[in-house]
């Protein structure tokens, strides 16, 4: 009772606590977003010689984004990013759930468990950047694992003497950069998850002879949804955000075919935002937030999936 | 009986089968996280013609030639010196990180703490924003700094961390398993204002989750590469570290493979060290998104 009372007085102070996240929040994070959904109406149109008038309108939506203007170069970028994503994501999450199996398969301990974990983690936490400069080095045509490539002959010396402007190539590169960045953090949350589940499971499952395949596609997995759901979403989220790798990665050129047209291979929806937000040669703020509009509405539809995927689970737990 | 003295025979036969399979495994996921660094060390220790030659295994002696060179081409391209670029990350991230998480910890500790109108939509409000990716905003973001006079600043990549809903999360987290209000209530001195009962009882208290969370503020911040390349555009004498790494890259054929990997190297080594000083704490941080819901 004295209690409940205490908390009553003091409760008003819990807007002073809360007061400067969202006033931070207001100003660089849901301003901003609405400032940009407004500046994708302010179309700029070239009126020759350089010049250029600002329409308000869905002009930037008409001619870049569903018309002809910029050979819809935001939906060849949507599709790479989304290749990007798939690439790394399908081997990243089979192999952190076979990594993770084994690291709790209590049968059969594996020695140096922490090393490992350790060491796989290691490239998630190192610069995206700098790795991406340093294997852009590494399969330059005078790289040091380009020659590997050549003299275990898997590329002949002709392909070796340009890998990164070959679109496929670069694609799959930059996916398994991401791949090898990443396997390791989803493997620690995935082992994180299948430790919390009850050991009582797996010793009644055993004393009625399930086998460790059984135990893990009868228990393992259908317990970890929850939490692979998760993975999948920030995952998704994250990569339709693809930007460092790519952005650094592009200096051969590579370019696929899409639609009958030459693209490049490593522009990423992210990319396009920000060469017309900030690049001084191609700088059109309508354009880059038209561009972050359909992303946003991307994302969101993203994390809806995930939201009514969730909450029809909610009622059957007891907590949170 | 027979059965499981069965199943026991087949354990131990898969078992001598499986384990060195595994092993092996494992052993080459980890060099293979490892060559790609073995290589950029040993790399930024030979002269570029001996790089160019194909793949080198052991440490040459151009490592001060390659230093000299990448202070040079830093002078020569006008871009800062790998240096300043160390201080202007470091500058930005450790007042990003302080405020990162102390007003996180703060944020949480309202929700936790206190019973207020309110208080459950703004945290699913708090929770339902961590999934709005900041790139999406990046042309009204230009507008607000340009607007406030932030833009080409460093504040302007400082101030935001204020609102990190993420870190909130997590904090609010830890305080749910690891924090007892009541503590709180019994040693709050009347009259002593709330904010000094969290500076000088709650903070304390949460050191262990706010370290943890600083590790992962500090390296997302130190990582950045997009935003301060499109707020510190302007501004190249403020170019941070992986603006410098992007400065680095190049397709030039006469570029210096020696300059280019030690400048690599020297952005790699610091984080390394520290991962792997910090790597226990790191590793147990991740786990905390395995047990979210």
């Amino acid at each position: 009772m004295n209690n409940k009372k205490k908390t009553v007085e003091y409760g008003k102070y819990g807007y002073l606590f809360l007061a400067p996240f969202f006033i931070v929040f207001l100003i660089f994070q849901f301003y901003p977003l609405l400032y940009t959904f407004y500046s994708s109406f302010f179309y700029k149109e070239a009126t020759g010689r350089g010049n250029a008038t600002v329409v308000f309108g869905l002009g930037n939506y008409t001619n870049y984004v569903f018309g002809d203007k910029a050979n819809g170069e935001i939906f060849s970028a949507i599709a790479i990013t989304i290749i990007l994503w798939l690439l790394n994501f399908i081997p990243q999450i089979l192999m952190s759930l076979l990594l993770a199996a084994w690291f709790t398969d209590l049968q059969c301990k594996l020695r140096g468990e922490g090393a490992y974990k350790v060491i796989m983690y290691m490239p998630n936490i190192i610069t995206a950047a700098t790795i991406a400069v340093l294997f852009f080095n590494l399969f330059d045509v005078h790289g040091g694992v380009t020659y590997l490539l050549k003299v275990l002959h898997i590329v002949t010396e002709d392909q070796a003497k340009n890998l990164l402007t070959q679109g496929w190539f670069s694609l799959g590169l930059i996916a398994f950069i991401q791949f090898w960045m990443w396997y390791g953090n989803t493997m620690i949350v995935l082992i994180a998850g299948i430790m919390g589940i009850s050991p009582s499971l797996y010793e009644a499952a055993m004393v009625d002879g399930a086998s460790p395949r059984q135990q893990f596609f009868y228990i393992t997995l259908p317990l970890l949804k929850p939490i692979l759901q998760f993975t999948l979403v920030t995952s998704a989220i994250g990569g339709l955000q693809m930007y460092d790798i790519p952005q650094l990665f592009n200096l051969g050129k590579p370019l696929v075919e899409f639609h009958g047209k030459k693209v490049l291979s490593t522009q990423t929806v992210v990319m396009l935002i920000k060469q017309f937000a900030a690049e001084t040669t191609a700088k059109d703020h309508g354009r880059a937030a038209a561009y972050s509009v359909i992303l946003f509405f991307i994302t969101l539809a993203v994390s809806m999936v995930f939201y009514v995927a969730t909450s029809e689970k909610k009622p059957k737990k007891e907590s949170k | 009986m027979s059965t499981i003295s069965v199943n026991m025979e087949e354990d131990k036969k898969r078992l001598r089968f499986i384990r060195p399979i595994r092993i092996a495994i494992c052993i080459v996921l980890c060099l293979l996280s490892l060559f790609p660094f073995y290589i950029l060390f040993i790399n930024a220790t030979n002269a570029s013609s001996r790089i160019m030659q194909g793949l080198v295994l052991i440490p040459g002696s151009s490592l001060i030639s390659n230093y000299t060179g990448l202070l040079k081409r830093s002078t020569d391209a006008q871009i800062v010196t790998i240096w300043k670029a160390m201080f202007n990350s470091l500058i930005v991230t450790v007042p990003t990180t302080v405020l990162q998480v102390y007003f996180a910890s703060f944020t949480a500790y309202g929700i936790t703490v206190y019973r207020f109108k309110g208080r459950e939509v703004a945290w699913a409000f708090i929770y339902a924003i961590m999934m709005i990716p900041t790139q999406v905003s990046i042309v009204g973001l230009i507008k607000v700094c340009q607007v406030t006079g932030l833009y080409g600043s460093r504040l302007a990549l400082i101030l935001p961390a204020i609102a990190a809903p993420t870190t909130v999360y997590f904090m609010k987290q830890y305080m749910e398993a690891s924090f007892s209000v009541e503590i709180v209530e019994a040693a709050r001195i009347d009259g002593a204002g709330e904010i000094r009962t969290f500076n000088t009882i709650a903070l304390p208290l949460l050191k262990p989750g706010m370290a943890t969370q600083a590790i992962f503020a500090f390296v997302a911040s130190w990582n950045n590469l997009y935003t301060p390349s499109i707020l510190l555009a302007t501004n190249r004498d403020k170019a941070t570290m992986p603006m410098f790494i992007e400065a680095l890259k190049s397709n030039d054929k006469q570029r210096d493979f020696g300059q280019i990997y030690l400048g690599l190297a020297m952005s790699v080594l610091p984080i390394m060290i520290a991962y792997f000083v910090l790597s226990k704490y790191i590793v147990a941080g991740v786990s905390l998104g395995g047990v979210k819901e």
